[in-house]
């Protein structure tokens, strides 16, 4: 199981290959679309992406709940669980 | 008493022998689109990749674009249409229920008396033809038969929806399917995931919207009732397009018993041109493989895409006959299906 710190990290390397966002940018308060330029496309790209990294499931529904990186690490947190 | 019935004598395999597309004579750039809808050109090409598609006018119905393109086909496929068998047309947006369009298409293309009938599959609807046709022909049904995908897709879009306005487009393209002595069009993956159907669907059914109650059913900026239109939910799509169809794309390869370093040519539907890069990337095609990417100045044109895409494909140079193609359609169903062709 991965610990919150390597959870953002690993995101921030995700959105960075996704997105050309540089990983120190990829911080818990920022949103994806708004302060990332993360699109809903390329959201659906890093949510897969984290699936597979983390071994969690992130359906469809849930991904339009996950605005900021904070959301998607306490998600992969507990969906880890 | 059983009688001995004789049996079906086919060819050992079929083949595409010519393509053909007609493309409306209208385009229409993302500006007109921006008129209706509060985004932008930017927005739209980096949302879907597309800059422009065609809109049929008043004349260009469903059977004259089919028509058309049909006459390009048969005249590559260097056949007469007398010739045909059997005539396929797979279409969503032909607005004439009964009788279906494919019998006034093999009549006024002067194809006699072929089998003639309309299927719907969505954007798979082209991929569902050629694997029946190939199947008419190994089974002895038919010697030539004639393959067209054709949309108006115009008429079935909310052009006041941001999320879709851009995105339809109209056409038509055809193949001729004949005898061949070597497998050219190899084993069909397809199927459906009926649980996701409302992942892509027309907004209202044709009898609520008969009932034109304003209180129940969408209306317009003018307050009047919406005409139906295609309507999709863009993450689960994108999603179950990217990563499930490029799972299916590869069992094609598989079933085809080669690699997609063997491949030449991949022609996916023209959905959206995020999609095409994304299965680009899941699938890991080589660099050499040409890439159909038509979806920039046709949009989508459903079950027309496929066969419109491989026109261009070959008409630009980019492909050529005898070139080994991957192609997979996938859409509203949801439905797929995927297979390796040779180009006509």
């Amino acid at each position: 199981m991965a610990t919150k710190e390597e959870i953002v990290a690993g995101l921030a390397d995700i959105v960075n290959e996704i997105a050309g966002i540089p990983t120190e940018d990829v911080q818990l308060d920022k949103s994806f679309t708004d302060d990332l330029d993360v699109d809903s496309l390329s959201m659906v790209e890093v949510v897969v992406a984290a699936e597979e990294q983390f071994s969690v499931k992130i359906p469809d529904d849930d991904v339009k709940n996950l605005k900021t990186v904070g959301d998607a690490v306490d998600y992969i947190l507990k969906a880890q669980a | 008493m059983t009688a001995k019935i004789n049996p079906s004598k086919g060819a050992p395999h079929a083949r595409i022998v010519g393509v053909g597309g007609y493309r409306p004579v209208r385009v229409v750039p993302n500006e007109v689109i921006l008129e209706h809808i509060d985004s932008s050109d930017e927005w739209i090409r980096s949302r879907s990749g597309i800059a422009s598609r065609h809109w049929a006018g008043p004349e260009e119905t469903v059977a004259e674009m089919s028509i058309e393109a049909a006459g390009k086909a048969i005249a590559d496929a260097g056949i007469d249409a007398s010739d045909i068998d059997a005539v396929v047309v797979a279409t969503v947006s032909h607005f004439k229920q009964t009788p279906a369009v494919a019998t006034e298409i093999a009549h006024r293309i002067g194809a006699g008396k072929p089998a003639a009938f309309d299927i719907s599959a969505g954007c798979a609807g082209f991929t569902y033809g050629l694997t029946l046709g190939k199947g008419m022909i190994t089974d002895g049904t038919a010697g030539h038969v004639l393959v067209i995908g054709v949309e108006r897709l115009s008429d079935l879009t909310d052009k006041e929806d941001r999320a879709t306005a851009f995105l339809f487009g109209d056409g038509a393209g055809a193949v001729v399917l004949g005898p061949s002595k070597e497998a050219a069009i190899g084993p069909t993956v397809w199927g459906s995931e009926g649980d996701k159907s409302q992942t892509i669907t027309q907004t209202v059914a044709w009898d609520e919207f008969r009932s034109g109650d304003v209180s129940q059913l969408p209306v317009d900026s003018k307050g009047e009732v919406k005409f139906p239109a295609i309507t999709q939910e863009g993450q689960a799509v994108f999603r179950w397009a990217v990563y499930e169809m490029a799972r299916v794309a590869q069992e094609a390869l598989d079933a085809a018993g080669i690699t997609s370093a063997d491949l030449d040519a991949f022609i996916p539907h023209q959905a959206n041109m995020r999609i095409i890069d994304s299965m680009i990337k899941a699938l890991k095609l080589p660099e050499h493989v040409a890439v159909a990417r038509d979806v920039e100045t046709t949009g989508n044109t459903s079950a027309a895409s496929i066969p419109l895409a491989m026109e261009r494909l070959l008409a630009s140079g980019a492909a050529k006959s005898g070139d080994t193609a991957l192609i997979i359609g996938f859409g509203a169903g949801l439905v797929y299906a995927a297979t390796v062709v040779t180009l006509p």
